[in-house]
Order: C-alpha cells, then sequence, then structure tokens
C-alpha cells in the first residue's frame, strides 16, 4: 500500500484534507498546532488503497520544535507527499514547498482555501504554478470538499511521474520570481471580521475583549453547566435512576461485598448519589451527573474559542505577563485546553520551542490548573460553602501557578526565548464542524474516563474493606491530620487522586468536611500530583527526569500550600479577604519582580550581535 | 529613516532592512516569512514591552519583544497610510 503524507505550514487545512479523504475523525481548530502528531487512516479509490498519514505543521523541513520534528520525519517515508498550501499566503507556503522538491518523491501541491484567497483578492493562475513548478496543482477548499476529487485522481498519475532534481540556492528569489508569475493581488476593503481582528490586537480594545471573552466563557462553563448538571439530577438520577438502585439494593439483600461495592452505602435507608460511594450510585454520578453536563459546556465554548481564531490573540494579549513566569504568550494554549484535561494539554506542549518552556509549561498546567472533571466537583461542592470559599480555591490555585513560575524561572538556568507566530484570521466557526468535535471530545472523555472512575471507586472499596485505608490513616496522620487538618480517612482521597482526581474530590463528602477542611482538601488535591493519564503522557513528553523533578515541585508545593491554608482560613483571615489577597498578591509580585528570562534573553541577543 | 520593530509606530509601513541575530534566529524568522527586503505594516505594540504584531502580505505575526527589537526596519518617509488603514 502507498503512502501519502500531507504535509504544509501550520493551519492551513491539512487535518480538514485527511479527514476528507480518509473518513478519520481528527481534531481540527483555528490555530497552529492543532495536530501534534500524526494520524494514519485510509482511502480507498476505485483502483487502489493508500494509506494517509495527516502530519503536523511545519514552516521548513529544518525543525524547530518537537512538532516540526514529527513532520520532517514523515517527510521521508512518504511514496506521495501532498503538499498543502494556503493560496492566501502562497509566498510563504512555498517555502517549504521548494525544500520538498529537493527530495526524492513525488509532490502534488493542493492550493487550499482558493475561496478565501479569491475573498482576499488574491488571484492565482493554476496552470502556470503547475508547469513552473512541474508536479501537479489541485485547487481545492477542504471544509466544502471541492477540489478533492481531483487530488484524488491526481494520485495515481503521479505515481508515474519521475522526481525533479532542483537545487536552488537561494530560494527566497526564486519563490519571488514564481509568485510574480503567477499571482496578482486585487485591492480592496476590509471585512467586519477583518477590522475586528485589528481591534483585537491593539491593547485600548484589546484586553477589554480578551477580558469579556474570558469572563463570558467562565460565566457561560458556570452557569449553563449548572442548570444542566440540575436538570440531569433532577429528572434523570432523582426520578428514574434511583428508583431502580433501589430494586437491585433490595435484590442484593442490602448489604454485603457485592452490595458495598455496586450501591455502596445506604444513608438513611436511601441511596445517596454523594456519599453512597458504590460504582453504580457515586460512580455513575460523578461521571454522568456532574462532570459531564460541565464538561460538555465547557468544550462547546473552547471549540468556538478555537475555530474562531481567538486563541492566537489571547496569546498576544497575556504575553508580556507570561513572560515574567518564565513562559510566552502561546503557553496560554496548553493553559487553556489543560481546563478541559490536562492530557490533551501536556501534548500541546510540544508547540513549544525550548526544554525550557515545555517544562515550566507542563509543570504550571499540571500543579495549578485543574481539569474540568474536578473543576465541576469542586463548584459544586465547595460552592456549597459560599462564593467565598470557591473563591479563596481559585485564588490558591492562581497565587501557586504565579509563585511557582517566578520561583522556576530564576532558578532554571537559561531563558525562555520570545515568541513569534502567526495569527490566523478570524473565521466564523461552522455548527457542523463544531458538533462533531464536541461529539469526538465527549465521546473521548466517556472511554478514557469511564474505567477509571468505577475503578477508582472498586478499589476505594477494595481498601476501605481490607481495613487499609483505617491503617495508612494512621501512618500519615501527622502530614493529614497535623499539617493539613483533615481527619485520617481523607488519606484515601490522595490515593484515589492518583486515578481521577473528580472522584478523589467527591470522597471528601462523606468526611463531613468543614468548610476550610473542604477547601484545603480541594486545593491539596488539585495540585500534589497528576492523575495517571496526565502522568502517563508528561512522562513521554518531557523524560522520567524532569518528570521528577516536576513531581517533587508538586507534592511539596501542595502540602505547603495545604498547611498555609489550614493555618490562616477562617482562623486568622475570612475566606473572602484571603482570596482577595492572594489575587493582589499574584498580580503585584511579578509586576515588582520583573522578568529574569527577559534580562536574560537581552542580554544574550546583546552578546551574539 | 531606520528604525526597530519596537520603536516603529502602530500604523506605520515599511521594509525589513536588517535582522540582527544569528543564524538560527535568522532562519526561524524567515521560515515565517519574515524576511529583510519584505514590506510589513505594524497594527500595534501591546504596552511597551509586549509583542509587537504585523501585517505581512495576507497575514499577520504576533513577535515577542526580545525578537521585535533585533528586527529593523525602513520606514517609509512620506505618511501616505491613515493610521487605521
Amino acid at each position: 500500500m502507498k503512502r501519502i503524507v500531507l504535509a504544509g505550514n501550520p493551519n492551513v487545512g491539512k487535518s480538514v484534507i485527511f479527514s476528507q479523504l480518509t473518513g478519520s475523525k481528527v481534531m481540527i481548530s483555528n490555530y497552529s498546532g492543532t495536530t501534534v502528531e500524526f494520524t494514519r487512516g485510509q482511502l480507498n479509490t476505485e483502483t487502489e488503497s493508500f494509506e494517509v498519514l495527516d502530519a503536523p505543521g511545519t514552516y521548513s523541513l529544518e525543525p524547530t520544535s518537537k512538532v516540526e520534528e514529527v513532520a520532517s520525519n514523515l517527510v521521508d517515508k512518504a511514496d506521495i507527499v501532498v503538499n498543502v498550501v494556503d493560496a492566501t499566503n502562497l509566498e510563504r507556503n512555498l517555502f517549504l514547498t521548494t525544500e520538498l522538491l529537493e527530495r526524492d518523491v513525488p509532490i502534488i501541491l493542493a492550493l487550499n482555501m482558493t475561496d478565501e484567497a479569491g475573498h482576499k483578492g488574491v488571484r492565482i493562475d493554476v496552470d502556470k504554478l503547475e508547469s513552473l513548478l512541474g508536479i501537479p496543482v489541485i485547487s481545492t477548499v477542504a471544509v466544502s470538499g471541492e477540489g478533492l476529487k481531483e487530488l484524488v485522481d491526481s494520485l495515481s498519475l503521479s505515481v508515474n511521474r519521475s522526481k525533479i532534481p532542483l537545487n536552488i540556492s537561494d530560494r527566497w528569489s526564486y519563490i519571488g520570481d514564481l509568485i510574480g508569475k503567477v499571482q496578482t493581488v486585487v485591492h480592496r476593503h476590509h471585512s467586519w471580521l477583518e477590522s475586528l481582528q485589528d481591534a483585537s490586537l491593539k491593547p485600548l480594545t484589546g484586553i477589554p475583549i480578551a477580558g469579556v471573552v474570558l469572563f463570558l466563557a467562565f460565566q457561560l462553563v458556570i452557569g449553563l453547566g449548572e442548570l444542566l448538571h440540575e436538570f440531569i439530577d433532577d429528572y434523570v438520577f432523582k426520578g428514574v435512576y434511583e428508583s431502580l438502585l433501589m430494586y437491585l439494593s433490595e435484590f442484593l439483600g442490602g448489604g454485603g461485598f457485592l452490595h458495598n461495592v455496586l450501591i455502596g452505602q445506604l444513608i438513611d435507608g436511601a441511596v445517596d448519589f454523594e456519599e453512597s460511594l458504590g460504582v453504580l450510585t457515586t460512580g455513575v454520578f460523578v461521571e454522568l451527573g456532574v462532570v459531564l453536563p460541565f464538561l460538555a459546556v465547557f468544550y462547546l465554548v473552547l471549540g468556538f474559542l478555537e475555530d474562531s481564531g481567538y486563541l492566537p490573540r489571547l496569546a498576544v494579549m497575556v504575553d508580556r505577563s507570561l513572560h515574567r513566569l518564565g513562559l510566552h504568550g502561546y503557553s496560554i494554549i496548553p493553559m487553556v485546553l489543560g481546563f478541559g484535561c490536562n492530557v490533551p494539554a501536556a501534548l500541546a506542549a510540544r508547540n513549544l520551542e525550548s526544554r525550557r518552556e515545555r517544562f515550566i509549561t507542563c509543570t504550571l498546567m499540571a500543579v495549578a490548573v485543574p481539569c474540568m472533571a474536578q473543576l465541576a466537583l469542586i463548584i459544586g461542592l465547595v460552592g456549597r460553602f459560599g462564593g467565598a470559599y470557591l473563591a479563596v480555591v481559585f485564588a490558591s490555585l492562581f497565587f501557586i501557578w504565579v509563585v511557582l513560575g517566578l520561583i522556576i524561572d530564576r532558578v532554571m538556568p537559561g531563558y525562555t526565548p520570545s515568541m513569534v507566530v502567526e495569527i490566523p484570521p478570524y473565521r466564523v466557526p461552522s455548527l457542523k464542524a463544531q458538533a462533531k468535535k464536541l461529539g469526538m471530545r465527549i465521546k473521548g472523555f466517556l472511554i478514557h474516563a469511564t474505567p477509571y472512575i468505577l475503578g477508582g471507586i472498586l478499589v476505594v472499596n477494595i481498601l476501605y474493606t481490607l481495613g487499609i485505608i483505617d491503617y495508612l490513616g494512621i501512618l500519615f496522620a501527622p502530614i493529614v491530620q497535623g499539617m493539613l487538618g483533615l481527619p485520617g480517612e481523607a488519606v484515601s482521597t490522595l490515593l484515589i487522586g492518583f486515578l481521577r482526581k473528580d472522584v478523589a474530590v467527591a470522597m471528601l463528602v462523606p468526611l463531613g468536611l468543614s468548610a476550610r477542611q473542604f477547601v484545603v482538601g480541594a486545593v491539596v488535591l488539585a495540585a500534589y500530583f497528576p492523575c495517571a493519564a496526565t502522568f502517563t503522557v508528561m512522562v513521554k513528553e518531557m523524560g522520567i527526569v524532569d518528570m521528577f523533578k516536576a513531581a517533587v515541585i508538586m507534592v511539596v508545593t501542595a502540602f505547603s500550600a495545604g498547611f498555609i491554608l489550614n493555618l490562616l482560613l477562617d482562623t486568622i483571615i475570612p475566606a473572602a479577604y484571603l482570596a482577595a489577597g492572594l489575587v493582589v498578591l499574584s498580580i503585584v509580585l511579578p509586576l515588582v519582580l520583573g522578568s529574569t528570562s527577559d534580562r536574560r534573553e537581552l542580554s544574550d541577543l546583546d552578546d551574539a550581535a | 529613516m531606520n528604525v526597530s520593530l519596537v520603536e516603529m509606530k502602530a500604523g506605520q509601513s515599511g521594509i525589513i532592512s536588517l535582522i540582527r541575530g544569528g543564524p538560527g534566529f535568522t532562519a526561524k524568522l524567515n521560515q515565517i516569512g519574515l524576511r529583510e527586503g519584505k514590506r510589513i505594516k505594524k497594527i500595534s505594540s501591546i504596552f511597551k514591552r509586549g509583542p509587537v504584531t504585523i501585517n505581512v502580505d495576507n497575514f499577520q505575526v504576533a513577535v515577542g519583544y526580545g525578537k521585535a527589537i533585533r528586527i529593523v526596519v525602513e520606514v517609509d518617509n512620506i505618511e501616505t497610510n491613515s493610521p487605521g488603514r
């Protein structure tokens, strides 16, 4: 089977073409670096089958990041390369094309987004481009499927092609020449989207826009998530499911090991979805009744932010602030993704250039960015004690994020170079694409989370039955009771937190904690260690040594934070004041301390120049 | 008039005349489409030491402060363009 590799600059639509050719589902967004690993699919034409590989975007075959390395290696293994090119930016895109032309492999040029190029007044003479480059050029609009049939037809033609020996000493002048011959640009007026585009990049308008977008996103997730959660709780869980479970409970004889595992403890003779701690009661409730509604709304909002092209603009607005933490603006993308799930966030960190910024991004994200599953439980459960306590949890995590960043940036040698990123045009997200993406993400959650959530509850029950929790409770009493002021049994939540954080937070409920204890528990659980799935990905991405360093940072941070919160909250400082104080400190500290990365980068560049 | 991207004013256009830095630095900027001789227009800078955003051909690029001060632009003498374009 012949292997086709889709190669091209970031954000030119390789994944859209891939999904159209193979019917496979892949993540597609409107910003550079959505695809960080290659995806494999199959294309069957009338005469033969092809294996299709969707490579991450790259500007050059001489890679500058881990992601680009993947792309460059894939090209070496291709039988045919489909070079996807953004017709609106032909000149820059052709740089990679000239590099590809020097390789011993048949190439087909897919001139994508020709519709958008038309709107921008860019006209390209396809026939002329084809004859000048000496390779087939197919004009496509991937999102609507235009030109893809021609692309497939040309695959069999390209098989007989001989390689084009092209040795270009000065690529840019060659490209400039070519562009002069094939492209004409007609002047036209700004569209409203383009005016908005510029407005969101200017500080006076861009910062309010960023504020409004983030505020709306937050409000939507909390408000709509809560609404959906209550609806499911009332109509599905309390309505139908509870009585079903009561039948099952009676059938199982109201007790015994199997009853304990499946139903858990009956509270006042009835199923309590929060406190029973059975696989079918608390397990199913946490996953479908609490996490799913919030997660669905979050991914809906995220999908819109991704596809509209707003995220890179947010990166520009926060670049300066993130620089003080040893990061740069583009690190905001893994952070935002992390609020959904830390796993794709750790993968997205691959787009960052240096090991240093990958380390800082992954560590800060894993410590201080709780995933939506965990957040849903925190919002629901801590929220019961009042908004001020919820604010303390968020403020503490924000404070940890800032202070850790300031410390790591100073301790870690080197600097984080400032960014150069392409900012995609705004595009109106298509509802169909949004629905597809949301469906993929929810399916992914159900498939990946279910075994951990149900398994986690099963493990708790076994540990309780065997008396291991009681034993560990005594063993870790100095830390759990002495430092954190939590009951010894809370050690069970720390154990389960390794598997699933949402279940761990839910397990705080039956312990009957005070507001302060609940806040301490939630913050420690969020920060102390990544869950199993995140841990696995982080080891793969960072290597075992860096992961070990990160883990030490996490454990020390989490327990110190828990200890300090236990000391201060409510005993010395009321919740609302503590939250406000932490936020103010988080903003003032970086301003006062400045950025080490900045200073190091400037002096380094001065040395080089 | 030759100034760095940072010193250039929002709305001004010009031609990149010099990229001051090592080969790796220059190559990285070249790949994304910023190279000597290229016509650009500055959209904004985010405060004093924040990133600079520019229009090049049909796309927009954000360049962090540390890189932006190494890019020298020959700014158009006659201000024919209105700031809002």
